[in-house]
């Protein structure tokens, strides 16, 4: 190596000089692009994430407005509880994450400390309940239940228990007055979810992490009114949380007041009573299927028959909407969901559909009417009617000779109605239908406001279902595959029936509109829509629409929006149609009627009772039990589920639900002051200058208890049994495994 | 020769004035650009210092001006260190190198035992009386360039060689491996990975076999491998890595840092929000700002043109320190500049690149802005060093 002469140094320490600086500069350069590119190219970006770094959220979660009953008395309201919780933030800037609290919490609360880390763990796809489903960054509730003592005991020793709160908040109560569950109409709440968050994102009334979202029940249609609004403070913060600049500050609206038509007083009785009509028919023996009556769900609705109003709606099997507060266990949520329990949160009122069995005769009645057969008229009431080598036995294959149609209702006299459903049916053209059919039997059923949604301002409502022509080829179009593979000429009966049914299921058949016409076959109501039907019937024509809510009232008491009945439809029939029907479902509580034998002593004359009973047949079940009555100002309908016949088995139930409402004792004397509601709850409870709301004292339902000389009187009419078990129909393959 | 602050051939009969602006004065022979760029690094830390702290209550006490009246005072010492090290000059500090090496390995082992104290998951500190506390590894980077620069050069500059001989390579480098293993045990492992540049840099401006050089960079990766792979790292050590590797790993954790340090430089567009007016600077969204993260404040609050100046003026001091590299006459000279350049530059590009989220993080300040006495003097005195070198050039030519 040469020196370089001016430096006295080798070129190759030179050379790597220039290594050195080249390298050095490209390093420099290197900072410099990065630079350009994460300011001037990426800076927005970067920008709107330091806008957002500093911004906290403070949420102060709104009070949900009360579920009241007609008088003032709350179904649902706010109970304050110690809520122990756990902010996440602060335990994940402990070096064991915040196991050592938990721990020592988990010890104070008397839980495994498993329990307590599980509980404040966020949801993920991996992560199974429980979790926290919410925001991050709001205190996780651990527990709802802590004593004052637990309480104190953590606040006391708060340099133990950093990031751990317990705080007095309102948590959601089903107070149950009078012993009323209301299970089903009320509803539940459940945490929203990040779907619901999204979808609520732009709308009017947008969620916040922390909300509880009504699931079902009168909570999720008037969700929106009782949900209020949440409070929101957004403090921008340095990292440590501290405030330091402008707090925006959104305070929280409490959710408004519902008051709903409801009677708690009233809801305890049938709750009550129809849970006691089931247990004691499930004490009989059914005659049919020599089995035990199974009973394995019920409902009962009772309506203000002049607007719709829902006084009162059971079901059975029910539940304690408590069972929701605080998040329910896996184990309670198994249990609500099984078969084994048969489903308790289905509110059968609504969502429970069966065939209508006889109380449909009054659609069948008015049916006949319209097509041009009067009312007044006498139709043959024989023992039974044939159709080819069918033959189909009237109830208690008992003739009652020539009789108008309203004795037709009074002893629910099969036979003159298949008659007029199958003349109609071949008027129309029978399988083949003419053009101009009138359908009038069918027709007239869905202006009765069946099958279809009444409307009623709960969920979910089911819509039952009119075999009509159309439905007959539609459902053909969508089972016939089925039933082509399953069925086989001359096998069983089942095989037998899907055979048929593969060639022909799309014909409406003469025994169809035969069975249509006393309410069997493949037709389905439910409760609501019968209620809604005959409380029509009762008010001289006008369907309704059925609320339970009946007025909002804002949470100072100053707003009030009353929820005004509305009329959905008139009645196909004229007012004097209407009259003799009232006068026909009159006499079925009169001597000689099927209903007789469960009004002894009631004051006909004071109270006027009107009534229908109705046993409906359901393919592989035992009977469902209907019974359909009104007077001037209620409607009560109850159906039992394989309970039997509607006069045995809800009869007694259904005339303690009126004793009640009159004040009415077994033999059928009035005292005004024991009843409950003789006139339906016109005002509005009164709201208290404070702007709250007064809420009179309940006193939980007596059932008298039955001694024998008020055992109502009579006996009940007995069921003849047909051979193939199947009564008041001879080879009637009409209600068949099609049955839902 | 005793002094370098004066110089023979001027006369005793001048006065001071006179010889400070003479022709061929120290004053005038300086390297102004180079003390001017470096001059205004430590004033832009001093206010980055101050916006990053000027609200932390926890580290100052109440007292906003904490943190800028300190930086104030070790920029000022840094200054005194500078002119005494000119004064004394770099070839008489030559003769004390060996005094020096010696000591700075007693402060770094010093560091092991109980007088060490323990910061940011570093054991890199001595605690001192009254609240100070030094960093040994700092000073031990000074030494290592010294000492191998004295090795290497003494039988090139004598006009023995043209380069140095491998055994006096492998003396050298021995030399240096012996306060880094120190260090490395602290586990200060960016301290480590600096020393390693500047021993990399000084054997390049040695003029040491190519085979020193790739054997030394082949040993460097296989050594990282062997640490990986043996597990000779700290969970936060890895933790980093990790974090560097996907920031979005945990940005509640480890990618904390990276994550907020971004957004901060981010946010600051072309202008930045103004001193003081950083939300993510006030917000003390970035840990260790007014350190290893100071480069953040100046992106958030100055701006690219504040940033980009702080590269510049980098740019300006590695541009002058070459060019001493360059233009010296002796290979000590040229060897201990190459490793001040090594040094600054590796060490800036470690620190700024980490906070652009292009390097890992390491316990890095930022030579002359960020906050810290040890850093802040080593770096004068290396300022030092390289005007010594640029006054010193012309008398051997």
């Amino acid at each position: 190596m040469s020196n370089i002469p001016e430096t006295g140094r080798t070129q190759r320490v030179q050379i790597r000089l220039i290594v050195i600086q080249v390298l050095v500069f490209s390093l420099l350069l290197t900072l410099g692009g990065r630079l350009w590119y994460l300011q001037i190219r990426n800076g927005d970006e970067y920008t709107a994430e330091a806008a957002g770094n500093g911004v906290q959220q403070v949420v102060q979660p709104a009070v949900r407005g009360s579920i009241l009953d007609a008088r003032g008395v709350p179904l649902a309201d706010n109970e304050t509880r110690l809520v122990v919780s756990a902010s996440r933030t602060e335990l994940l800037k402990m070096k064991d994450d915040g196991v050592g609290v938990l721990t020592r919490l988990a010890d104070v609360l008397g839980m495994k400390a498993k329990d307590v880390q599980d509980k404040v763990r966020l949801c993920d796809a991996k992560t199974p309940q429980p979790c926290w489903n919410g925001s991050p960054y709001q205190p996780i509730p651990v527990t709802d239940e802590a004593t004052t003592q637990q309480a104190l005991q953590i606040r006391e020793r708060a340099e133990d228990f950093p990031g751990i709160t317990a705080e007095p908040t309102a948590v959601r109560r089903y107070a149950a007055p009078a012993k009323a569950k209301t299970a089903q109409v009320l509803g539940y709440l459940s945490p929203v979810t990040d779907e619901e968050i999204k979808q609520a994102q732009d709308g009017p009334s947008p969620y916040l992490r922390s909300d509880q979202v009504g699931r079902s029940g009168i909570e999720r249609t008037y969700d929106k009114e009782l949900r209020g609004k949440a409070g929101v403070t957004r403090y921008e913060v340095d990292n440590l949380g501290r405030v330091m600049g402008e707090a925006e500050n959104d305070p929280a609206v409490a959710g408004s007041t519902l008051v709903t038509s409801l009677d708690a007083r009233v809801q305890a009785v049938a709750e009550y009573e129809l849970a006691q009509a089931m247990k004691t028919v499930r004490q009989e023996t059914d005659k049919i299927t020599g089995r035990k009556y199974e009973a394995d769900s019920g409902a009962v609705v009772v309506m203000e028959s002049k607007t719709g109003r829902v006084v009162s709606m059971a079901s059975q099997p029910d539940y304690d909407p408590n069972d929701w507060v605080g998040g329910i266990s896996g184990k309670q949520y198994a249990k609500l969901t099984s078969k084994k329990s048969n489903y308790p949160l289905l509110n059968r009122g609504i969502q429970g559909q069966a065939p209508a069995g006889s109380i449909f005769k009054v659609v069948s009645a008015s049916a006949a009417v319209r097509g041009g057969h009067a009312f007044n008229d006498l139709y043959e009431c024989s023992s039974s009617y044939s159709l080819g080598n069918q033959t189909f036995a009237n109830f208690e294959s008992q003739g009652h000779g020539p009789i108008t149609l309203g004795d037709a209702l009074k002893y629910s006299c099969n036979t003159v109605f298949y008659r007029l459903g199958h003349d109609e049916w071949v008027k129309d053209g029978g399988i083949k239908p003419k053009k101009d059919a009138k359908n009038w039997f069918y027709r007239t059923a869905r202006d009765f406001g069946l099958g279809s949604e009444t409307g009623i301002d709960l969920p979910n409502e089911v819509k039952g279902r009119i075999p009509d022509r159309q439905w007959k080829q539609d459902f053909w179009k969508a089972n016939k595959d089925a039933w082509c593979k399953e069925g086989k000429k001359g096998g069983t009966y089942v095989q037998q029936i899907a055979y048929e049914s593969c060639l022909e299921g799309n014909q409406l058949k003469a025994y169809d509109s035969i069975n249509y016409a006393i309410g069997q076959g493949d037709v389905l109501v439910t409760p609501i829509q019968m209620a809604t039907a005959y409380a029509a019937i009762s008010n001289g024509g006008t369907l309704h629409e059925p609320t339970v809510g009946k007025a909002v009232i804002s949470p100072d008491g100053k707003s009030v929006r009353e929820i005004t009945p509305k009329a959905a439809g008139k009645l196909p029939v004229s007012a004097r149609t209407i009259k003799d029907l009232d006068k026909g479902l009159r006499s079925v509580v009169e001597p000689g009627g099927t209903a007789a034998w469960r009004f002894g002593g009631w004051p006909q004359d004071k109270i006027p009772m009107r009534a229908k009973t109705g046993t409906a047949q359901v393919y592989g079940k035992q009977t469902t039990a209907w019974f359909a009555t009104y007077t001037d100002d209620f409607t009560i309908v109850m159906t039992i589920s394989q309970g039997g016949t509607g006069s045995g088995a809800a009869g007694p139930a259904v005339r303690k639900i009126y004793d009640a409402l009159y004040g009415l004792d077994a033999e059928g004397n009035q005292d005004k002051k024991r009843a409950l509601l003789p006139k339906p709850q016109k005002a509005l409870p009164k709201i208290q200058s404070d702007g709250t709301i007064y809420a009179p004292k309940v006193k939980p339902y007596d059932p008298a208890p039955i001694t024998p000389e008020q055992q109502p009187g009579g006996q009940e009419p007995q069921l003849p049994l047909q051979p193939g078990g199947q009564p008041g129909l001879t080879g009637s393959p009409a209600s068949t495994g099609r049955q839902p | 020769m005793a002094g370098g602050f004066s110089v023979p051939r001027y006369g005793p009969d001048q006065g001071s004035w006179a010889k400070l602006t003479a022709r061929d004065s120290v004053a005038r022979r300086l390297d102004w650009p180079l003390l001017g760029a470096a001059l205004a690094l430590s004033f832009m830390g001093g206010l980055l210092v101050w916006s990053a702290t000027r609200n932390r209550d926890h580290l100052t006490q109440g007292d906003p001006y904490f943190f800028l009246v300190r930086h104030a005072l070790n920029t000022g010492i840094g200054l005194a260190l500078m002119i005494g090290t000119i004064w004394l000059g770099h070839r008489t500090l030559r003769g004390a190198v060996p005094i020096l090496y010696g000591i700075s390995v007693l402060l770094v082992l010093a560091v092991l035992t109980p007088l060490g104290t323990t910061v940011n998951g570093a054991h890199a500190w001595i605690k001192l009386p009254a609240g100070f506390s030094i960093q040994p590894s700092e000073f031990t980077k000074i030494t290592i360039i010294l000492v191998m620069a004295m090795l290497l050069a003494a039988r090139v500059d004598a006009g023995d060689q043209d380069h140095p001989d491998h055994r006096t390579v492998a003396k050298a480098l021995g030399l240096a491996a012996v306060p880094m293993a120190i260090v490395m045990l602290m586990p200060d492992l960016g301290s480590v990975m600096v020393m390693a540049v500047i021993v990399l840099g000084v054997l390049l401006a040695s003029g040491a076999s190519n085979r020193w050089v790739f054997g030394l960079l082949g040993a460097g990766v296989g050594g990282a491998v062997a640490i990986w792979q043996l597990g000779l790292l700290d969970d936060y050590q890895i933790a980093r890595f990790a974090a560097f590797a996907n920031p979005a790993l945990d940005p509640a954790g480890v990618g904390y840092n990276t994550n907020q340090a971004r957004i901060a430089i981010g946010s600051g567009g072309l202008t930045g929000t103004g001193l003081f007016e950083g939300t993510q600077t006030t917000g003390q969204f970035v840990p260790e700002q007014q350190t290893d993260f100071v480069f953040t404040v100046a992106g958030e609050e100055l701006g690219f043109l504040g940033a980009g100046l702080i590269i510049v003026l980098l740019g300006v001091v590695l541009w002058r320190a070459c060019r001493i590299a360059r233009e010296t006459t002796e290979l000590y000279g040229t060897v201990v500049a190459a490793g001040i350049i090594a040094w600054f530059a590796f060490q800036s590009f470690e620190n700024i690149g980490m906070t652009l989220g292009i390097m890992p993080v390491a316990g890095l300040p930022l030579p002359f802005v960020s906050y810290g006495g040890s850093s802040m003097f080593a770096v004068w005195v290396a300022i030092g060093l390289l005007q010594s070198i640029r006054v010193q050039r012309p008398l051997s030519a």
